[in-house]
């Protein structure tokens, strides 16, 4: 990256460590945890959306709905994560391009199952063939936000169902005294009212959804755990013009130290949010409000 | 509709034909020196500057793609990338699964690497998962401890969780030489597999053919001779 970098063997100490944590390689791996930043912007309002829908689904009065919402929950709830990942993804993706052969190829006579291959058309392949790299990484990546949030959404939509359940019956008693409709009552009362028992759950989510980003590469998503991998590894001089040693104990410790942080900053925003919605709740924390308050 | 849809595909089918169709090169990028992520973040190494002659000689437009050890095969028959090139040994068991070309590598030798020449290579060893070694030391009657990755066996070696580490001699050597003294080769070399092939699906004979023809080509004159010694050195086997 800088112009000093030119002969790194011949540098001091420090001089070299600069240039060493400048290399492309590493900046590979700073971007990654944009990478992942990016992922958890995305996952978790997806996620989130999911749920609600699911919850809804659980406790609607329509006999069907409630069975997808109840199945949606208790099926992706009960399968372990890492079958999830490896298998449903592959399944995710050999069904979009299944679909897209049907409907581009119609006269397309050899199968799609040969052997243990699977194939395709070539105008059916997604992404196509020949589009660049970065579509196919784009690609991998929508995969694994929508199986994330897909994951996700199932836990956050058993954490809201109960929510929902949690607010007293009186404020919607009261709210049907004022001649509300269901669906009124449903948005203006137990929808504001329900966070509140919402957070803790939902809190908790988003702690093991962060701790889950390393599943990324499972997708064959280069993420932070696969560059703190590669760079740490041993490098011996023929390879590179910055041999060392095993330094994997300092890239995973230098992880450690990220997602600690991370998690650290999100318990804070999160305890200033819990003391927003509990502002003028009937719960316990809300009458210690009014009390400290008064 | 239907009318409309049809041309509509055949000419998509005939145009993606005409256009140079991308082939999408597989490797594990953590195997130095068949391939290595070099300080620029790209794949480098004996099997890039290989993958990149054949796809010139060949006339097709390749694309490198990274992909773990674990996962590889799987991911090519379910179509990620068409190609293997990441130091697999053409075996019989492989093979079944999917196609090799000819090698491109002659059989290689395999080494035990060990803290002193006179270890135990029938103690613990390791290897790495779904390789040759790994079938070897499972079969020698020594205790295999498998690793996803290479790295992990050698560093299993050097905080003692293994007697020795088994592996091509050509991936071990540079470790040993840069080790200084920490690490020794143990025991004699092994001879293993038929030599190191690119993978392909077996339903993709057309373009595992057209990569045969092109490494029969740089056989004949020589210039894969004088690549594996670039990466290997002047010593190593050639064809």
């Amino acid at each position: 990256m800088f112009a000093s970098c030119t002969d790194p063997a011949a540098l001091g100490d420090l001089h070299w460590l600069v240039c060493y944590l400048t290399t492309a390689k590493h900046l590979s791996f700073y971007a990654s945890f944009g990478t992942v930043l990016l992922l958890l912007a995305v996952t978790a309002p997806a996620a989130l959306a999911l749920g609600f829908a699911g919850a809804v689904a659980a406790r609607s009065r329509v006999l069907l709905l409630s069975w997808l919402g109840k199945g949606y929950i208790a099926l992706v709830r009960g399968v372990p994560d890492i079958a999830f990942f490896l298998f449903f993804v592959i399944a995710l993706d050999q069904g979009v391009e299944y679909l897209r052969h049907v409907w581009l190829c119609p006269d397309w006579s050899e199968p799609i199952r040969q052997g243990s291959d699977f194939r395709v058309c070539p105008p059916a392949k997604a992404p196509l063939g020949n589009a660049p790299q970065w579509v196919h990484e784009v690609y991998g990546f929508a995969l694994a936000v929508f199986t994330f949030a897909l994951v996700f959404g199932a836990f956050a939509a058993n954490v809201l169902f109960g929510a929902m359940r949690a607010v007293p019956r009186a404020q919607m008693e009261t709210a049907e005294a004022y001649g509300m409709t269901p669906r009124q009552s449903f948005r203006r009362i137990l929808v504001p009212q329900m966070w509140v028992y919402a957070l803790p759950g939902l809190s908790n989510l988003w702690m093991v959804l962060i701790k889950a980003t390393p599943l990324l590469f499972l997708l064959g998503v280069e993420d932070i755990v696969y560059w703190a991998r590669e760079l740490g590894g041993t490098k011996t001089p023929q390879f590179t013009d910055y041999p060392h040693g095993d330094w994997r104990m300092w890239y995973f410790l230098f992880l450690l130290v990220f997602y600690l942080a991370f998690t650290r900053l999100s318990e804070i925003v999160l305890d200033r949010v819990m003391a927003r919605l509990t502002k003028g709740q009937a719960t316990l924390g809300g009458d210690a409000q009014r009390k400290a308050a008064a | 509709m239907k009318n409309l849809i049809l041309p509509a595909a055949l000419l998509a089918l005939t145009a993606g034909g005409a256009l140079a169709q991308t082939v999408r090169l597989g490797t594990e990028g953590a195997y130095p020196p068949y391939n290595f992520i070099n300080d620029k973040g790209e794949i480098d190494g004996f099997e890039r500057a290989l993958g990149d002659e054949l796809c010139k000689r060949a006339s097709l437009t390749c694309e490198w793609v990274k992909n773990d050890w674990d996962s590889i095969i799987p991911n090519l028959v379910s179509g990620n990338y068409d190609v293997i090139i990441a130091g697999m040994s053409i075996t019989d068991e492989r093979d079944k699964v999917i196609d090799f070309t000819q090698d491109y590598y002659p059989p290689t030798a395999s080494v035990f690497v060990a803290k002193t020449a006179d270890a135990n290579t029938k103690g613990v060893v390791s290897a790495q998962t779904a390789t040759i070694q790994a079938g070897y030391v499972a079969e020698s009657g020594a205790q295999l401890l498998e690793f996803a990755t290479p790295e992990e066996t050698v560093a299993a070696v050097r905080n003692g969780e293994a007697d020795a580490v088994f592996a091509d001699f050509d991936y071990l050597k540079p470790i040993v030489d840069a080790a200084g003294g920490e690490l020794v080769i143990a025991g004699e070399p092994v001879p293993l597999g038929k030599g190191v092939g690119m993978g392909f699906r077996e339903s993709d004979k057309p373009l595992r053919d057209k990569f045969d023809a092109a490494i029969t080509a740089m056989k004949a004159d020589g210039s894969l001779n004088a690549l594996l010694k670039t990466w290997f050195g002047d010593a190593t086997k050639t064809y």
